[in-house]
């Protein structure tokens, strides 16, 4: 099976935007390693003909009517926000300049 | 009422509550004292608010006091949790309280709203202590993955209760609370429920509604109860379970009054075992499974036996499969889910000027060394390339291990009998440092989780003075004919010697100056890394 190597570790903390130190990255990717090793055990598996399951209770399409209900206030919405300006949450900007 | 009120079962506080022996605030309050005085050397509790606490219990018994004076009939339909303490993993969302997950991203969010648990439980009447330590996000098996520093077990302080939900079930065994909610992904309530000597039950997938529980993978999370014995986890898990419009995959199964109507007499729930066909799985000794819990384990087939139920040997082929496809699947739904903790709406924030810098700063500090092995595991097994060979193996791998037992159920087997835990508690820091002999823990546990199944541990014993759980392992929605299964097992190990064997921790955990748990993994050299 796959082996990471440092810059594969470094390029899934980046998709995964996890900022990690040089002795994180170093430690997990042994680990990593480690439990991928584990993963093969499936390969000498045959699941060709194998349906796959996502979830086990046989439910479906579960709808429900689409009615308008009590929501949060503004307020409540952003009582857990770092900082906020004019009942807005405050963002770093996205795009460059002023 | 005279003597220890914490010392009684939950239908015991039912009863002396309604007779007017004790009120729910003298039950809140020597809880509290207990919890006050106890758990500086266990640290099972994350969050107690003890003014807020005594509200909830006055009120109960304001509610107790009007159906006591309309009549018999009003008191009769008080919810047997009725002025009841429960303890709260600190998942469940309680509207004004910490909810941290055990992590360090949720440090000082305060959750908005109550999870349908949460509401549930009011609804009975029954009084929240507090909320208790876990593994981050509930991933662990031993609860040292804790931001806020590691649980010890109530039976000896020097090990771990188990994990993911390690705070509830040691707070339960500790007699700091008679009653306790975990979440179960892998084994997260059974294996804790087993290492700690108490009743822990996983209900079938879809049985209790997930809205306002922090989710880890949630095709496999479920809520249930511990207790400290079988009749007290069916009437909590009657309080919480039933169809939520707000959790679409919570279904719409009636909830069996019968939880509530589990034989009281020994002798009548041992009757129910006769002409049971029972199986027992050969690959669930797997490979470390210990002596003692081997022997613990034939024991009690040998019980059952004698009680007049077959126990035929049965195989579930591909179990060894198992923990290979649960920790691609799990870590696969844990990274989806955890990528909304992004310092910005809730939650810790790390701000160092632009967005992407934001994003890795804040995860980067907020996520512990688990939590991020497993974001690690599963954004790879998702990405771009890897998504058919590791995700779509794995769902494929389910399939097989759900047809496993569906292959049981169709031979007549009523339910599987089997172990919990391969051992008995560890010492804190022995698994630390490799997390794959920490996944192992659960390999008799998550096979459950994978096929959507219900599964109950319940003590069968000790080996060296530390508890064993048997498993009991059920078609999905047979949680009452489990638990009857279970009531009937206690029934006739009612007189059984162990049973009188009291957690040993309990008189070192009153000495002044008694280790914390931080303290005490310092001591034995134990570091996550």
């Amino acid at each position: 099976m796959a082996s990471l190597s440092r810059g594969d570790v470094e390029h899934v903390a980046h998709l995964a935007r996890l900022g990690l130190t040089d002795d994180e990255v170093e430690r997990l990717q042994g680990q990593l390693n480690h439990i991928l090793d584990q993963y093969a055990k499936l390969t000498a598996l045959d699941t060709d003909a194998i349906a796959p399951t996502a979830q086990t209770i046989e439910l479906e399409s579960i709808l429900r009517d689409d009615e308008p209900r009590p929501s949060f206030s503004v307020d409540q919405a952003l009582a857990n926000a770092p900082e906020t300006h004019e009942g807005r949450v405050v963002v770093a900007a996205i795009l460059g300049g002023d | 009422m005279s003597g220890d009120l914490t010392r009684l079962t939950a239908h015991a506080m039912a009863v002396a509550l309604r007779s007017g022996e004790t009120s729910s605030a003298d039950l809140a309050a020597a809880h509290l004292g207990r919890i006050e005085a106890e758990d500086h050397g266990l640290h099972a509790w994350l969050a107690v608010d003890p003014p807020a606490v005594l509200a909830a219990a006055r009120e109960a018994d304001a509610a107790l006091a009007r159906a006591r004076a309309e009549g018999p009939a009003a008191l009769a339909a008080l919810h047997p949790l009725h002025g009841v303490p429960v303890a709260l993993k600190d998942l469940v969302s309680v509207r004004g309280m910490q909810c941290t997950a055990g992590s360090r991203i949720l440090e000082g969010y305060r959750a908005p709203y109550d999870a349908h648990v949460t509401e549930r439980l009011r609804a009975a009447g029954a009084v929240i202590l507090g909320k208790t330590n876990m593994d981050e996000f509930a991933m662990g098996s031993s609860t040292e993955h804790s931001a806020y520093g590691p649980t010890s077990n109530p039976w000896d302080l020097d090990r771990v209760p188990g994990g993911s939900s390690g705070g509830s079930a040691a707070a339960v065994a500790a007699f700091e609370t008679p009653l306790a909610l975990g979440t179960d992904t892998g084994g997260s309530i059974r294996q804790p429920g087993s290492l700690c000597g108490i009743v822990g039950m996983k209900p079938t997938y879809g049985r209790v509604s997930r809205y306002g529980i922090v989710a880890y993978a949630s095709s496999l999370d479920q809520v249930g109860p511990f207790a400290r014995d079988v009749r007290d986890a069916a009437a909590l898990l009657h309080a919480i379970a039933g169809r939520d419009a707000r959790d679409s995959t919570s279904a719409p199964v009636p909830v069996p009054d019968g939880l509530l109507h589990l034989p009281a007499s020994d002798d009548e729930a041992a009757a129910g075992l006769r002409g049971l066909r029972l199986g027992l799985p050969r690959e669930y000794f797997v490979e470390g499974t210990e002596a003692g819990t081997e022997a613990r384990l034939r024991e009690a087939v040998a019980v059952l036996e004698a009680s007049g139920a077959h126990v035929d040997e049965v195989s579930l082929p591909h179990t060894d499969y198992g923990l290979a496809a649960y920790y691609i699947v799990a870590p696969a739904e844990a990274s989806a889910n955890l990528a909304r903790y992004d310092g910005i709406r809730y939650g810790l924030s790390v701000r160092v000027g632009d967005v992407l810098g934001d994003y890795l700063a804040t995860r980067g500090r907020g996520f512990g060394p688990e939590a991020k092995r497993r974001i690690m595991l599963g954004t790879y097994a998702l990405s771009a390339g890897y998504y058919e060979a590791f995700y779509g193996k794995a769902q494929k791998v389910r399939t097989l291990i759900k047809g496993d037992f569906d292959a049981v159920w169709a031979s007549g087997v009523d339910a599987i009998v089997a172990p919990t835990s391969p051992t008995v508690a560890w010492k804190l820091g022995a698994k630390l440092d490799d997390p794959v002999a920490m996944y192992l823990s659960d390999a008799c546990t998550l096979p459950v989780n994978m096929a959507g199944l219900p599964g109950v541990s319940i003590p069968a014993g000790l080996s060296d003075g530390l508890p064993v759980g048997l498993q009991l392992i059920g078609r999905p929605w047979s949680e009452l004919d489990l638990l009857r299964i279970a009531r009937g097992y206690e029934g006739i190990t009612a007189t059984a010697a162990w049973r009188t064997v009291e957690p040993h921790g309990l008189a070192e955990l009153r000495a002044v100056g008694c280790p914390t748990p931080t303290e005490r993994a310092a001591a034995l050299g134990a570091g996550d890394r």
